[in-house]
């Protein structure tokens, strides 16, 4: 049995779905070139006009957009379409210095909804379904997407956003949740919890789960799976492009369907940006064709991925992409939430450090460690263990504010911190996220 | 007034504080009375030295994290209950000690207590006042 939500797109013909997108491209240029006078200026200085642009084979003439461009065009730069036309406001997690607001007009909503409506549909979900929507409410993209793809979809919705356990458990077994939607680490740590009730799968409702905004391994997708008694679906997004659903998996679980007529992937090469042949590894680039109010033409994703067009035995002929196998970029992800070391360095320095610091991220059974080791200088070191301490415990409340996660801080001596060849290794991920 | 400590950073690393009582003694350096804070993270060593600035320079040359910090000497009779005796000086006066060790004196019947309080004239005065005698650095040295 295969469903589609939307059948007509997801099993066109390839020739046609390019055509498609070729289509919205040249209108996207020109709506973009016409309304963002921040990407207008990025085209001249390319010298490429929307003339220039006359189908999905001239997209490498355009200019790429990365997270500095959104960073120096915050708040309104790229907005293209008056206020007065916006409905809604997402952002990412990171609470200062990189943060990034987008718009979205209501067509923009009910396309990013359909979107998930899809995730939904090809992981089995129908208007017969209760759908346990689990990630975050509110500025972060998740609880919005799914609930509104659960809205599309006619599944009763439980959005009870992410946290109390106990309540989750609760209202899946009392309300006969059959779909899950959340992170995969707070996933597997419900499975933990009904471990420890001594329940098993037999004892849920459960039949499925959307699980994204973090990379997770096939070990743990099978983890998953077992203590949930589901099959355990991956979902991929970012809130720049307008969040989860911008590709998802199947019934085949190997690798996430492109939402190919509303973003266009590109792979690239991450120093030289130049676009590599299909099946290549390189840096996930975007092109929204169909947003309105934040339209981002070649955004880098910064994520490391290759993309296919074998059939899948599903039936959809969007192009798939692999689970991403990396960054290009320093940017770590730890519970979910951005963290990017230079975050860390501003924090040491207006707290007084030197930016002698390391990251040590850890993966203890489902969930992340995150440790901070600083150097301390004279100033900071003080003759009894409390006022250490006392610094510490300052520190990791200053990069809390920053970063919205809670690090474990350890002051050491200077120049403790190995150096190699000179330069300090800042970040050791000892995860093992990528199969 | 004042008794000058030697506060030293250590890592709880083996051979750690090998490495800075050899550092020491190569200097000539002498150690006059030791305690170590630890937990298990990190240690605070420290130290009365006949030489300050000498085992200051040195340690830090090696890129050891030091702190000379001020605290107060006093001595006190070597025989059961005096160090207690002391310590109600204090407490009558509301000083809270955050820490002390002692050691004894080769020459005299006297041992030293050094006291880490919040405010050292505070705690000086009222140990004055009740007829103490307190060790500056000049004692340390002619130990």
């Amino acid at each position: 049995m295969q469903n589609y939500y939307q059948k007509e797109i997801e099993t066109m013909p390839v020739e046609e779905i390019k055509k498609l997108q070729s289509e919205k491209l040249v209108k996207q240029v020109k709506h973009v070139y016409e309304n963002v006078a921040y990407y207008r200026a990025l085209m001249d200085e390319k010298g490429v006009t929307p003339d220039d642009i006359n189908g999905i084979e001239d997209l490498h003439k355009l200019p790429f957009l990365t997270k500095a461009d959104l960073r120096d065009a915050y708040p309104y730069g790229l907005l293209a379409k008056p206020l007065e036309d916006c409905v809604r406001i997402q952002s990412t997690s990171g609470t200062t210095g990189r943060r990034v607001v987008a718009f979205y007009t209501q067509n923009d909503i009910d396309l990013w909804e359909d979107c998930c409506a899809r995730a939904i549909v090809a992981a089995g979900g129908t208007k017969e379904d209760v759908c346990q929507v689990a990630y975050g409410y509110g500025l972060f993209t998740g609880g919005p997407g799914l609930n509104g793809g659960s809205h599309k979809v006619g599944c009763l919705t439980l959005p009870m956003s992410s946290g109390n356990t106990e309540r989750q458990i609760q209202f899946m077994n009392d309300l006969n949740a059959t779909i899950l939607c959340c992170t995969p680490s707070y996933a597997a740590y419900i499975g933990e919890t009904l471990q420890e009730k001594g329940m098993g799968p037999d004892d849920i409702p459960l039949k499925a789960g959307i699980f994204g905004a973090e990379p997770w391994t096939e070990e743990m997708r099978r983890g998953i799976e077992n203590t949930l008694g589901i099959k355990a679906y991956d979902i991929y997004g970012l809130t720049e492009t307008s969040g989860p659903g911008v590709s998802f998996e199947c019934s085949e679980q190997s690798g996430m369907h492109i939402n190919e007529d509303h973003f266009l992937a590109e792979i690239i090469d991450p120093d030289t940006g130049e676009v590599l042949p299909e099946g290549s590894k390189g840096e996930l680039v975007f092109t929204s064709l169909d947003k309105e109010a934040f339209p981002l033409l070649r955004y880098r994703t910064r994520d490391i991925c290759v993309l296919s067009r074998k059939k899948c035995s599903c039936g959809r002929t969007l192009i798939k992409m692999a689970k991403p196998m990396g960054r290009s970029d320093d940017m770590l992800i730890i519970r979910g939430v951005n963290v990017f070391p230079s975050q860390i360095e501003t924090v040491l320095l207006n707290e007084g450090y030197q930016p002698n610091y390391q990251i040590i991220v850890d993966r203890k059974g489902n969930n992340d460690t995150f440790e901070v080791n600083v150097e301390m200088n004279a100033e900071q070191f003080t003759d009894t263990v409390s006022g250490v301490t006392a610094k510490e415990k300052a520190l990791a409340n200053a990069l809390k504010t920053m970063l919205g996660i809670n690090p474990s801080v350890h002051l050491v001596a200077p120049k403790s911190i190995v150096r190699s060849e000179g330069k300090a290794v800042r970040v050791i991920d000892k995860r093992k996220l990528h199969d | 007034m004042s008794l000058k400590q030697l506060n030293i950073f250590v890592e709880n690393k083996k051979g750690a504080l090998v490495e800075i009582t050899e550092t020491l003694a190569s200097h000539d350096v002498n150690i006059r009375a030791l305690s170590i804070a630890d937990t298990e993270e990190f240690g605070i060593l420290r130290l009365i030295v006949n030489d300050n600035e000498t085992a200051s320079k040195i340690l830090s040359d090696k890129d050891y994290l030091i702190k000379i910090t001020e605290v107060v000497g006093v001595k006190i009779g070597d025989a059961p209950g005096k160090l207690s005796t002391a310590l109600e000086v204090l407490d009558k006066e509301d000083i809270n000690v955050e820490y002390l060790y002692a050691f004894m004196s080769r020459t005299e019947k006297h041992a030293y207590v050094v006291l880490r309080v919040a405010d050292n004239d505070h705690a000086e005065k009222a140990l004055e006042a009740a007829g103490y005698h307190m060790i500056t650095d000049a004692d340390i040295n002619k130990l």
